[in-house]
């Protein structure tokens, strides 16, 4: 009986509180700011905040005021648009990596990964002369290319290593029955590697909707996703930190969300080391 | 719906093998050729020259001279020791943080699926709502982090963490702590998953301590990981600018400039693309050695 005591102290001792203190912390910062948003303006600061007597009036001024739906409707248009541009460009790509063995197979595969090392800076700029070249500045076309040089990389290592769990030998079987190379991978394969496929589009949709430098400088008057308008509302309504936090709360909650459904796939994707951030 | 297999005249079987891969990955390629490798060209070409945006007329050939500025810049110095200071604190940080937490989520415990899920939060999080949301923590007035502390009385008076030079650093430092070990924690979380249990049986029976297993079985076990994400962590927080510049700006003065961040706001600002240019040139060089390692990791694992 004592022993077993003895052992229950030692697990909270040494599991239970440090992992609550380590999720505390994880959590602490995005709790305190949720609560900052439903605390009344004027009761911020001389009560601070607090969830007691709750109030959406911050979200209300958010959409009346500030007009934040519109920059939801940038986000959703460019985000999209990555996961459309870099899921077609990268399925056909991942197919060739996993099932063919070529001259130069593996530098294209690593070139492919060298890109999301590359300092953003070195091509935020280039690719804002490109742009205003094109007249793609401030359009979502625009945001939509510099997106995808960051989806692209990233869902061809993905959606390799997907396929890479795929057995050759369904291929060989369709072939065998009559298909053709590339009528195997889209009756055979593809439709094998939905769930990866859906995994991947909903990452890219993150990464393009929580992406802020691209936004900022390609950006402009007539689009603006929700990370600058977080942003421009930091400067224009300096102190009001319920709206403000009220923004981040709202511009931040679809990729958490899709980032807790899809958390578990991701690890794989990871672990290859494809994920950038 | 019925499919009707299009009859497609036969290519000779060897020629069409050999072309259907490169087929299949020219869109992908060619995309990338044209919107990141060319763009990365025109920098280095950039950086050769005298290159301000609202001359653009007025586009000359100077040879070394934005790099021989750049060396005889101070705040080039200042922005490489910051980016030194940078890399040197947060990445070891969210190593040991990421470390403990993979080691308690391997753990068998009733929570253990809402703590692994929420401990992802601060890295789904987009950048600019991290920062808004540390400076609102940070505030001089009403920030929590200044009321709790003069609550425990640890500090006299509330600091302003952001506006002093001398915390302000360490502060963004922190934040990027915060955003970045849940990565850590998660990759060697997957190392350790892959270590068999049936080692750790035989150490016990062999009658070794926690401490010995842990060093023993568990360090090596955990390495390669450890290592290939340590690489991905320093190229990514070297490369990490949005955080900073949505919390600071570079400021106070140049307290909060790192490489990247002085080559952005060069161009931002300044609208000097040359000097921008040369800056980022000279960082992604710095940081190849960092990125050659680990491509080498990478192909020969994939081979």
């Amino acid at each position: 009986m004592m022993v077993k005591k003895h052992s229950q102290l030692r697990r909270i001792v040494f599991i239970h509180l440090p992992m609550l203190a380590i999720v505390a912390f994880a959590l602490g910062p995005y709790l305190w700011m949720v609560a900052t948003s439903v605390t009344k303006e004027s009761l911020l600061f001389t009560e601070g905040p607090s969830f007691s007597g709750m109030t959406i009036e911050n979200y209300l001024r958010l959409f009346k005021t500030v007009g934040f739906h519109k920059n939801l409707v940038h986000s959703l248009i460019i985000a999209c648009g990555t996961v459309v541009v870099g899921l077609t460009l990268s399925v056909t790509a991942a197919y060739a990596f996993s099932r063919f063995s070529f001259r130069g197979q593996k530098i294209l595969l690593l070139q492919f990964l060298l890109i999301n090392m590359f300092p953003i800076v070195l091509l935020i700029l280039p690719l804002f002369i490109l742009m205003k070249n094109l007249g793609l500045i401030d359009t979502h076309l625009g945001l939509i290319i510099a997106n995808s040089t960051i989806a692209i990389p990233f869902s061809v290592w993905m959606m390799t290593s997907y396929i890479n769990g795929i057995p050759k030998s369904l291929d060989e079987a369709a072939m065998t029955d009559g298909c053709t190379r590339v009528g195997a991978m889209w009756r055979v394969v593809l439709p094998l590697c939905v769930p990866g496929i859906i995994a991947t589009g909903i990452y890219i949709f993150i990464t393009a909707w929580n992406e802020y430098l691209y936004a900022l400088t390609l950006g402009g008057r007539n689009v603006r996703p929700i990370t600058v308008a977080i942003q421009t509302l930091i400067g224009e309504y300096q102190v009001e930190w319920g709206l403000l936090t009220a923004g981040g709360i709202v511009g931040a909650m679809p990729a958490t969300i899709l980032f807790l459904i899809v958390q578990k796939r991701l690890v794989s994707g990871l672990t290859q080391g494809a994920v950038k951030g | 719906m019925t499919i009707s297999e299009p009859q497609t005249p036969k290519i000779p079987q060897g020629l069409g093998k050999k072309v259907l891969p490169y087929a299949l990955l020219s869109p992908a390629v060619l995309v990338t050729l044209t919107i990141v490798f060319f763009p990365m060209i025109q920098a280095v070409w950039m950086s050769f020259h005298d290159y301000v945006l609202f001359r653009p007329k007025d586009i000359s050939f100077v040879g070394l001279k934005n790099f021989i500025t750049a060396f005889n810049d101070e705040v080039f110095w200042i922005s490489l020791r910051h980016t030194i200071v940078w890399i040197g604190i947060t990445v070891p940080a969210q190593l040991f943080l990421g470390l403990c937490t993979a080691l308690l989520l391997n753990q068998k415990f009733f929570w253990r699926p809402i703590a692994r899920a929420l401990i992802i939060i601060p890295w789904a999080l987009p950048s600019v709502v991290i920062a808004l949301m540390w400076v609102w923590i940070y505030d001089s007035n009403y920030g929590i982090l200044n009321d709790l502390l003069l609550r425990a009385n640890i500090l006299k008076t509330a600091i302003p963490w952001l506006a002093d030079p001398d915390t302000a650093l360490y502060a963004i430092i922190l934040t990027l702590t915060w955003q970045g070990f849940p990565f850590f924690a998660v990759m060697i979380l997957a190392g350790l998953q892959s270590i068999p249990t049936s080692y750790y049986e035989a150490a016990s029976i062999d009658g070794a301590s926690n401490f010995r297993q842990f060093w023993h079985i568990t360090l090596p076990g955990i390495s390669g990981v450890v290592f290939t994400a340590v690489l991905l962590r320093i190229i990514w927080v070297a490369n990490s600018i949005d955080v900073i510049f949505v919390m600071t700006g570079g400021g106070p003065g140049y307290a909060t400039y790192t490489l990247p961040l002085y080559a952005f706001i060069k161009a931002r600002t300044g609208l000097d693309f040359g000097y921008g240019s040369a800056i980022a040139v000279l960082f992604a060089i710095m940081l190849l050695s960092v990125v050659a390692i680990y491509l080498r990791r990478v192909s020969r694992d994939i081979s």
